[in-house]
């Protein structure tokens, strides 16, 4: 349940970078070999956005395989292959394997797969005269007269 | 109205990170050493830190203990009279599953680095969370009790991989138990290689002098025992 951490992190920094302006889409690069749930981080996200400039902001997630390399022998490989989402694979195809497969060097080098990084965001840029959207709220309200009446 | 892109292209965490390089500053500045420990729930942590530190020599060794709730943990440890002090996770930071370096920056000034040599941090029990966050500390240590089963570092790869020492506790029960230690060290070898492990029981001591030495030693430029 870290995800909640990792939400409220990732919404703070994007807020940051937001400037006091709407986000719309956050991009995030999300390796595998950290233990964060892309389904559970983005639940927690819409929660922990709400009532902030990320309200209904879009968590969009590029997920980074993992990759090592032998300081050894140099030999690059996936230290932690992941199965298709649901499917059940057997024997040792799948399981870890952080020691160099090729001579069994211990102390590889991740080159990727720890990626918890806010990319890029999108923002809504406001015109000099900020309307509120007209979906927004319920209709006939008291501005929405107060613009009628102006016209007139 | 439109739609800008800006870059951002920074870690989420950076922000726990900061906050770890300023728990490290003040540890470094104190001159303390500090040890992030953690486990399952159950697996003997404090166990073990009752059995090394009751032979602690003349190391001043402070105890920061995470838990969700309660101080059973810190009342035991607080009879080898050394200072403890209980953060608990549900007292303002939502009953969180781990500690990250801000809750461990809250409970510093209780702390009183000045009058400890080595702190050691209990972290929430919990073999994924609090893999994810530093605290500023010179090593991390996890205990891995044989009651856990032998497939727990194939299934808890990062918290595995992210301890400097991995302690395999409880090898007392092994005679009662259907357990394969030979695959135990192997199924650790596949995630973290480079892990020094130790065999301990923490109930009969039988193992605990090499985590002790390992324990005292942290930041001392003491190698670590073969």
């Amino acid at each position: 349940m870290h995800e909640l951490s990792v939400s409220s992190a990732i919404v703070e920094t994007a807020l940051r970078h937001a400037a006091g302006r709407k986000v719309s889409v956050v991009d995030l690069r999300l390796g595998k070999l950290r233990q964060v749930v892309p389904e559970s981080l983005t639940f927690y996200f819409e929660i922990v956005g709400r009532d902030t400039l990320c309200e209904g902001a879009r968590l969009e997630l590029e997920m980074i395989d993992a990759l090592m390399a032998c300081r050894e022998c140099g030999h690059r490989w996936d230290p932690a292959p992941q199965p298709e989402h649901g499917e059940i694979v057997g024997g040792d195809l799948l399981l870890p394997q952080f020691r160099c497969p090729e001579c069994q060097a211990a102390g590889a080098e991740v080159l990727q797969g720890n990626e918890l990084e806010v990319e890029s965001i999108e923002v809504n840029e406001n015109q000099s005269d900020p309307a509120p959207p007209p979906m927004a709220g319920p209709s006939g309200t008291g501005r929405e007269a107060e613009d009628s009446a102006g016209v007139i | 109205m439109h739609r800008t892109k800006i870059k951002v292209a920074e870690d989420a965490l950076d922000a726990n990170t900061t906050i770890a390089h300023a728990n490290r500053a003040d540890f470094d500045r104190e001159g303390v050493a500090v040890v992030n420990l953690m486990s399952a729930p159950g697996a003997g942590k404090t166990t073990l830190l009752e059995r090394v530190l009751a032979d602690r020599g003349e190391t001043r060794v402070g105890v920061l203990e995470g838990d969700v709730q309660g101080s059973m943990d810190a009342d035991r440890l607080s009879a080898l009279h050394i200072p403890v002090v209980q953060l608990n996770t549900d007292g303002g930071f939502g009953g969180e599953c781990h500690l990250d370096a801000n809750m461990v920056r809250s409970a510093l000034p209780d702390v009183q680095l000045g009058k400890i040599d080595l702190l050691v941090i209990e972290n929430v029990g919990n073999l994924v969370c609090p893999a994810e966050f530093r605290v500023g500390e010179d090593a991390k240590a996890m205990v891995c009790s044989v009651t856990e089963g032998e497939d727990k570092p194939l299934k808890y790869p990062l918290m595995f991989r992210t301890c400097d020492v991995v302690v395999v506790n409880k090898t007392d029960l092994l005679p009662h138990l259907d357990f394969d230690l030979d695959l135990l060290l192997h199924n650790i070898d596949r995630v973290n290689p480079e892990a020094t492990v130790m065999q301990t029981s923490a109930r009969t001591g039988d193992g605990t002098g090499a985590f002790r030495d390992w324990l005292l030693g942290v930041g001392r430029e003491v190698p670590v025992p073969a």
